[in-house]
């Protein structure tokens, strides 16, 4: 099997898988990061998201092949001891009922904010759209989402 | 009415024991639901009980620190954090002293280790209350000695005892003293206007894991050597596997093994559901993707004796057992029969819905390593007791050697209740010899699942002089029918003749418990109907529940558990909370009041036309859960509860052709997301009643209440669900 040179969370890891290997197994069972979550494997959840440079970006759907050479960043590296404003505000309002998809939630409400510091409510259930909670703790991640930009 | 408080009563000494810990400090067991179920029975001898015959724990350390051990599965209905709340306000040490662990499964004597059917915290309530305030006794009694003074002249503040001169000592001081002692009988429980932890907003107690991606769940745990296995199960509901070639899949990369499994499952014919079962064939892999490559690489063929099935068979059945007189009669008050032919007018209405899978976000998966000694498991499961004896069942081992450990759930929603991808995993593990993850791929979970049954219901009711005089419920479902007290439910005993029947269709399809079973969907049949009732008889909705609503006061009928007053306030709360009837103009409101899992809740939908489509604005819930343990964490599940309920009642659709689902991932099965969900704003009935669940309740009126608001808003009437057909049905009969 080839191996891969990553960046991931501003770290250099190699891994040798086959070409094909969606980055959201290499990082689950290469490298035990498994904050990082499997819902469809079809990048219709959201719950696999993570940050390719400062995009956010299905796992389940990248082959591990088109990852190398960019920067990689999992919930596991959000920051350095949990206190990234958008973390901060989810334990603010409290949001999680199981709390499966929250890592996928935070990293597309990340890279939103980074792009959109100030957004309106409109913006904030657009940009959000594409994460299904099946708990469906929408309302309290609209709200993180308004605390984590007001306190940013 | 009978007291919604079933006031669980116990001895203290049949269930509470304590030890000194080697480490120090003092572990405190104690048996949660042998102790407050009505059935259970006590152990005969107490000397000579061990620690394993308990199924919670409270460890607190030389240092004051308390660990409180959970005992029920976490799903996401919040219990982690609300029981040992529970335990430690009345232990009186302040919330910050506090860690809470998930206890594992204990395999003797417990009663209920389940999460299901919103009764963790019914339950659970006053075993816990007991047992913090029993050890909070024995620390003060420990203190009292040491200082020789009457334990009665000492109190108990966040975890510090102080005596009348003022002297203090902490818990940490006196555990190993207090370890020792006698357990008190006939402790005093706090009067919940002394509570300092019950009613505060408590954080869900894994937050910090959940923010940071810290494994917690199924999925997330793993062991050295382990190897992981994606299983292919039959395509079609009642297919069998003919015969299947490996070859393909086992050159793929990574793919170690392929066994055929479910050939030991025979001696479990009754427990479980075969179709689900036998004849699969597992592709063991050193990673997931390698074994979910190796499963698609399988070439199976499968065989059938008999017509597959799908929905439109499904429909014309459960249509035909209606328009049939097979039913079995669940309640019969007075005459139903006369009251219709003696009525003024007679409505009959007929619901539709279909199967729903339940979409858990973390698919099925469970850890098992089958060894000689023992069979380790670990995983999510909401029955882990069941699963373990499934397992022992299968694999012929002695109960004991099952050692089972809960994960954290991503979701469970009733499909976690059902222990088919434990039994997989451990089937597996035995023979292949190794530990091993069982994963499904969302196809496979949305494919294998223990659906929510298709179910029709037909109402009539009578009208003579302007009151409702008869009716007449009717079931048809697929594969079982309503249980327990559902046939006791509103409006059994407001309406003096009144009846329920119900049949059932036995199907292929394996199906289950799915959140709020039956009353999911019967919540909005019902309400839907009431409000057509209530238009016939010119009278506002909630009024006429609040009118028939006093026939049930003073009931002697112990099978009515819904309280006629409770709900009254319940419904009063949100005509008051939602301006119900001032909405400014653009807005449509719809009502729905649904008493179900103890839990009585009222809520109303505020929606507006955007471009001929309702957009759901806002729903007002009002909630009687009695006493309310932590308000962030019921709010939570009440926000959710409606908006699951207004998802699935709006877009959740599944269908089979030929025995096969239509949609196996969520490009093709649409679940709510952001921009189609309301701001769902709860307010909660003031009371000091024995608190009730909240995981199931909030769900079964969402529907009925956005039905009713679409009525108001289009004049249109949703019989069946997903709603979002029967729109788009009006929409183009109106394009033309």
């Amino acid at each position: 099997m080839p191996e891969y040179k990553l960046k991931v969370n501003g770290k250099t890891v190699s891994v040798n898988v086959d070409a094909d290997t969606p980055l959201l197994w290499v990082l689950r069972d290469e490298l035990d990061m498994v904050g990082t979550k499997f819902g469809c494997g079809i990048a219709q959840c959201g719950a696999c998201t993570v940050h390719l440079g400062d995009d956010a970006i299905r796992s389940c759907s990248l082959p591990v092949s088109s990852a190398v050479g960019e920067s990689i960043t999992t919930i596991e590296g959000l920051s350095k001891d949990g206190t990234h404003p958008v973390q901060e505000a989810w334990k603010e309002i409290d949001v999680p009922q199981c709390g499966y998809c929250q890592a996928g939630q935070m990293m597309t409400a990340s890279a939103f904010l980074k792009q959109n510091p100030n957004p309106s409510r409109e913006e904030i259930r657009e940009a959000m759209h594409g994460n299904i909670c099946r708990c469906a703790s929408y309302n309290r991640i609209e709200k993180a989402v308004e605390t984590a930009a007001k306190n940013s | 009415m009978k007291s919604q408080n079933n006031s669980l009563q116990f001895s203290r000494r049949n269930f509470l024991r304590t030890s000194a810990l080697a480490g120090g400090g003092i572990l405190i067991g104690f048996n949660l639901f042998n102790a407050c179920t009505p059935e259970a029975k006590p152990p005969v001898d107490i000397s000579k009980l061990n620690f394993n015959d308990f199924n919670a724990f409270i460890k607190i350390s030389d240092e004051g620190y308390v660990t409180i051990f959970s005992p029920n599965p976490e799903i996401g209905q919040g219990v982690k954090t609300s029981m040992p709340m529970i335990i430690a306000e009345e232990l009186n040490v302040s919330w910050d002293k506090v860690n809470v662990a998930q206890g594992i499964l204990d395999q003797k004597n417990y009663q209920r280790q389940v999460a299901g059917g919103s009764q963790s915290i019914r339950f659970g309530w006053d075993a816990l209350r007991q047992t913090g305030a029993t050890a909070r006794q024995m620390l003060v009694n420990a203190a009292a000695a040491k200082w020789g003074v009457d334990a009665s002249t000492c109190s108990a503040v966040d975890g510090v005892i102080t005596n009348a001169n003022g002297d203090k000592l902490g818990y940490g001081d006196v555990v190993k003293e207090a370890a020792a002692l006698e357990v008190p009988e006939n402790v005093k429980l706090k009067d919940p206007s002394e509570y300092t932890i019950i009613g505060q907003d408590i954080v869900n107690v894994d937050i910090e894991k959940i923010t940071t991606g810290k494994p917690l769940f199924g999925l997330d745990y793993k062991e050295e050597g382990m190897v992981y296995a994606a299983v292919l199960r039959p395509p079609a509901f009642g297919q069998k596997l003919k015969s299947f070639d490996d070859s393909k899949a086992r050159a793929v990369n990574g793919v170690i093994d392929v066994v055929r499994i479910g050939d030991k499952l025979a001696n479990l014919s009754g427990q479980v559901n075969f179709t689900r079962v036998v004849d699969k064939v597992a592709v063991i892999a050193t990673s997931t993707w390698a074994a979910m490559k190796g499963k698609k690489a399988l070439v199976a063929e499968w065989e059938h004796s008999k017509a597959l099935e799908g929905t439109e068979k499904h429909d014309r059945e459960l249509m035909k057992i209606l328009d049939g007189k097979k039913f079995d009669v669940r309640r019969e008050d007075g005459n139903v029969k006369k009251a219709f032919a003696q009525a003024d007018k007679v409505i009959e209405r007929t619901y539709e819905s279909p199967f729903l899978p339940h979409n858990c976000m973390e698919p099925m998966n469970f850890f098992a390593n089958v060894t000689a000694d023992k069979v380790h498991l670990v995983g999510p499961i909401q029955t882990p007791a069941w699963a373990a004896g499934l397992v022992a069942g299968a694999l012929k081992r002695k109960p004991e050697e099952i050692h089972l450990e809960m994960t954290r759930m991503g979701g469970g929603f009733g499909r976690r209740l059902y222990g088919d991808f434990v039994l997989e995993a451990a089937e597996i593990s035995d023979k292949i010899k190794k530990p091993v993850k069982v994963v499904f791929s969302r196809e496979d979970d949305m494919a294998a699942g223990t659906y929510r049954p298709a179910i029709k219901y037909r109402i009539a009711a009578s009208i003579k002089d302007g009151k409702i005089t008869g009716y007449h419920l009717k079931e048809a479902a697929i594969n079982s029918n309503m249980y327990g007290l559902i046939p006791n439910f509103f409006p059994a005993g407001c309406i003096p003749n009144y009846k329920v029947s119900t049949a059932s269709y036995q199907s292929d399809m394996t199906t289950g418990a799915w959140r709020a079973p039956y009353t999911n969907f019967l919540g909005f049949a019902e309400q839907s109907f009431f409000a057509e009732l209530a238009d016939e008889l010119g009278k506002d909705h909630p009024q006429l529940l609040i009118e028939l609503l006093q026939n049930v006061k003073g009931t002697t009928d112990e099978r009515i558990q819904y309280s006629g007053q409770r709900m009254e306030d319940t419904i009063k709360l949100a005509v008051q909370k939602s301006n119900w009837g001032k909405t400014s103009s653009g807005t449509s409101q719809g009502f729905a009041a649904y008493y179900s899992h103890n839990t009585h809740v009222a809520e109303v939908a505020d929606i507006e036309m955007v471009d001929g489509s309702p957009k759901i604005k806002k729903v007002t819930v009002a909630v009687d859960c009695g006493i309310v343990v932590n308000p962030s964490g019921a709010r939570n599940q009440v926000e959710g509860g409606v908006i699951d309920g207004i998802g699935h009642a709006m877009y959740g659709d599944y269908q089979f052709k030929d025995g096969k689902p239509v949609a196996t991932n969520f490009d093709r099965y649409r679940l709510i997301r952001m921009m189609e969900t309301p701001q769902v704003e709860v307010h909660f009935v003031q009371n000091t009643q024995t608190p009730t669940g909240l995981g199931e309740p909030g769900l079964p009126p969402a529907g009925g209440a956005v039905a009713n608001a679409i009525k108001a808003a289009t004049g249109q009437r949703l019989m069946n669900q997903p709603f979002i057909n029967e729109l788009d049905k009006a929409r183009s009969k109106v394009l033309g």
